[in-house]
């Protein structure tokens, strides 16, 4: 069964978090086609948060087709049509990064300066329409 | 249904000899919301919930449970609404049992069963008395005895304040079941804001005894950002959008409630979380909430 956690000091909005484990958990593998997602009131027992919240998060997911509700038995991940990216181009992207954040800490970057930069880069590249 | 409220207030206040402990307060909580009412220590929170659960009257302005004026005491008015004021004050020298004996005696609707069902899940024996109890296990059954009642609006005053990490995160799990399955509107009061994202929908920040921000928690995150731009030298105080400027030497950070629009050239928006927001709100010298002179005068210390 598929666990969710709950980082209170992120910033980033409970729902969104649950949203964004789902879609990581997939992308990696760790959810699977027909794998159910915890009922809403599990998760609710489990991390002590809003039932509207959890709902609002299955929701999202379901609107961007990652996961489907089956009535009465639950929510459970859909068969991507095809897959998000090959587990090749995700592993070569990564390994794109991670020597990208060894020379930005061979210069002396910290890691916010790091996360600056990174949100800076991605927040230009949306406005010229790259992202 | 869906467009029922919980709660509506109407120009709400209370003069307590001569200073107003809540001022005009005009709210309208949805059902089925989990609602955070925030604000510094003597902000009116308590005068606000004692105000909606009938334990004070009013000196001007309405109050509204589902429809009813809790201030009139009926007691098919009051069985709608559950009350765990702060502290969670229970009889000590009671048994748990007794306490549950009380409740049902007191009220025309009491689910002993639920109560029981809920206080042997978390291993709490019913033939204890109460003050040797911890104070976890004392908050538990005082919100067990409230949640018997099958209020359809729980107000809490600050639940949250006398309990360990521990103890708070048992009482919200308790808290937030009990909303998932009897479909509640909770009403809770809190100084910490923390603890709150998780466990609540709907925000109401009150400071001065006044209602400076309310509204889905959702909607005020959406509508309200952070933009970060060259240091800004023009007065911003008059401009409505802008909530709060930070200057630094060389750059300027506006809190703005703008809907969203295009942020001017030079200017990056960054998302605000709800902690930044509550305290911008609390900071805020606005004019409009500070008391008029009158109350004021007569503290001349």
């Amino acid at each position: 069964m598929f666990v969710f956690r709950l980082d209170a000091n992120s910033g980033v909005p409970p729902y969104l978090q649950l949203v964004q484990q789902v879609r990581q958990a997939v992308l990696l593998g760790f959810l699977q086609p027909d794998d159910r997602l915890p009922l809403i009131r599990e998760v609710v027992e489990s991390l002590a948060i809003n039932p509207n919240t959890v709902a609002k998060a299955y929701r999202q997911l379901e609107q961007e087709a990652l996961v489907t509700g089956r009535p009465g038995q639950g929510t459970f991940v859909t068969h991507t049509p095809s897959a998000i990216v090959s587990p090749g181009t995700y592993t070569s992207l990564r390994r794109g990064l991670e020597s990208w954040l060894h020379r930005a800490y061979a210069a002396g970057l910290d890691e916010h300066a790091v996360n600056a930069l990174f949100s800076t880069v991605h927040h230009d590249a949306k406005v010229e329409g790259v992202a | 249904m869906s467009t029922e409220h919980a709660l509506r207030t109407q120009g709400l206040s209370k003069l307590y000899r001569r200073t107003w402990a809540l001022r005009d307060c005009t709210l309208a909580l949805p059902t089925r919301r989990v609602v955070a009412l925030v604000g510094p220590n003597g902000a009116g929170k308590t005068t606000l919930l004692r105000l909606i659960v009938g334990l004070i009257a009013p000196t001007d302005g309405t109050v509204q449970v589902f429809g009813q004026s809790p201030t009139t005491n009926t007691p098919q008015a009051l069985s709608r609404i559950g009350f765990l004021a702060q502290d969670h004050p229970i009889y000590p020298r009671f048994t748990v049992a007794d306490l549950l004996h009380f409740g049902r005696s007191c009220n025309l609707r009491f689910d002993q069963d639920l109560a029981e069902r809920r206080l042997s899940h978390l291993d709490i024996p019913l033939h204890r008395k109460a003050g040797t109890l911890s104070g976890g296990q004392r908050a538990q059954v005082a919100l067990a005895l409230a949640l018997a009642k099958r209020p359809d609006l729980l107000i809490l005053d600050e639940p949250l304040s006398s309990l360990d990490p521990v103890a708070r995160r048992e009482f919200l799990q308790t808290l937030m079941v009990a909303v998932a399955d009897d479909g509640i509107t909770v009403l809770l009061s809190s100084h910490i804001v923390t603890e709150l994202e998780r466990v609540c929908d709907h925000l109401v920040v009150l400071n001065h005894g006044r209602v400076t921000l309310s509204g889905d928690i959702d909607m005020l995150l959406a509508t309200h950002r952070l933009l970060v731009g060259p240091r800004a030298t023009a007065n911003l105080d008059h401009t409505p959008s802008v909530i709060e400027a930070t200057h630094a030497d060389r750059h300027t950070t506006l809190l703005v409630r703008d809907e969203g629009a295009p942020a001017a050239p030079g200017w990056q928006p960054h998302p605000v979380s709800l902690e930044d927001l509550v305290l911008a709100y609390l900071r805020r010298p606005d004019h409009r909430i500070t008391a008029p002179a009158r109350d004021v005068s007569e503290a001349p210390r």
